[in-house]
């Protein structure tokens, strides 16, 4: 009998083999999911002027973005005015074509929902934001949204 | 003789490492929430639309110099009074309302102004106009604008406040969260009664002048 007495009483120790399966599965989930920015800057990122009175843009695939800064290819100058619009620097006159080719990929009963974000820099010209508006009022692109950050003055 | 096993790697730390990854991607992934200050632009008027004549009171004139000052109705103006020469302007209601779809909306009675007839008439007769040099800053271009918007809805917050007991800025995110929810029909039915109603006694008319330049 005494090969039975042997035996020690007491709790097993859990087993946390699995233990990094899971977190290892938790990671792999965010890396997934995090979604990283589809194009890539050809301005420098914009320093958002702050705001009080910000909303929030629903539907991202409704948004198509512009963004106004300093780019960063010397060629271009040192100005605050560069404008880009997909994965090019353009000027003005681009936007029409822009807008134009966001709106193929959409269908038709959302046009008038989308939204046009202008992401400048705070150090942008008003000249050069005027010269979008007027393009967009041209292919009437009426709901736009000047990105800012929300904060105090 | 004692067999030699080999001994089995300790994999306790494992999830230390798999923790530490984890936090550091939840820490570094920054969600992107774009936000703005909204805006919309006005039509492209037809080819021989000639503007309706506003009377000059009606008219709340805003100049940004190339400096980012203000000149606000002919006097410079700090960019935090805005706000409140703003309110003070849109909320006069000295004279009649606009006639809306035949019927006059006659004089404002929800309005709390001075009642100064030098200054507007009424909420939706009342005009604010920006007007900015091209080599205006943008940052403060916004900043104007937010105040703007900011004065609106501080008016808009009063008035539903005292109609309906809650604010302008909760109702209107009440409204467009059940809005397209089939079971809550009626709810949002309400909501959006008094919503617009808000929005119809203080409407938003922001208008930017062509930009002044050399």
């Amino acid at each position: 009998m005494s090969k039975f007495r042997k035996k020690k009483k007491g709790l097993p120790p859990v087993n946390t083999a699995a233990l990094p399966d899971i977190v290892f599965m938790l990671l792999f989930f965010f890396m997934v999911t995090t979604t990283m920015r589809e194009t890539d800057l050809k301005v420098e990122n914009p320093v958002l002027p702050t705001a009080t009175e910000v909303k929030k843009l629903e539907d991202k695939s409704l948004v198509s973005t512009i963004y106004v800064g300093k780019a960063n290819d010397p060629k271009y100058g040192s100005g605050y005015n560069r404008i880009q619009l997909n994965d090019k620097i353009g000027t003005a006159e681009d936007v029409p074509a822009f807008i134009l080719s966001r709106r193929d990929k959409i269908s038709e009963d959302k046009h008038l929902r989308m939204t046009t974000s202008i992401k400048a820099d705070k150090r942008a010209n008003v000249g050069t934001i005027t010269d979008i508006r007027e393009q967009l009022r041209e292919v009437n692109a009426l709901k736009i949204s000047y990105s800012a950050a929300k904060g105090a003055n | 003789m004692a067999r030699r096993e080999n001994p089995e790697i300790n994999a306790g730390s494992m999830a230390d490492i798999a923790f530490l990854l984890l936090i550091f991607f939840l820490v570094t992934t920054t969600m992107n929430v774009d936000s703005g200050v909204p805006k919309r632009l006005s039509e492209k008027p037809p080819e021989e639309f000639e503007p309706p004549i506003v009377k000059e009171k009606n008219i709340f004139e805003i100049n940004i110099n190339r400096n980012n000052e203000l000149l606000v109705e002919g006097e410079e103006l700090k960019i935090g009074d805005l706000k409140a020469a703003a309110k003070k302007f849109i909320d006069n209601g000295g004279g009649e309302g606009k006639i809306v779809d035949a019927t006059p909306t006659g004089p404002c009675a929800y309005c709390k102004g001075d009642k100064d007839p030098e200054s507007s008439d009424h909420p939706n007769k009342a005009i604010i106009t920006v007007t900015s040099d091209r080599l205006t800053e943008y940052g403060t271009y916004v900043k104007v604008q937010s105040e703007l918007i900011g004065a609106y809805t501080d008016l808009r917050n009063n008035l539903s406040l005292q109609r309906y007991n809650i604010s302008y800025t909760e109702l209107e995110k009440q409204y467009k969260k059940i809005k397209d929810d089939k079971d809550q029909k009626s709810k949002a039915d309400v909501l959006k009664i008094r919503y617009e109603d808000i929005k119809k006694a203080y409407p938003q008319i922001i208008t930017d002048a062509e930009p002044t330049s050399d």
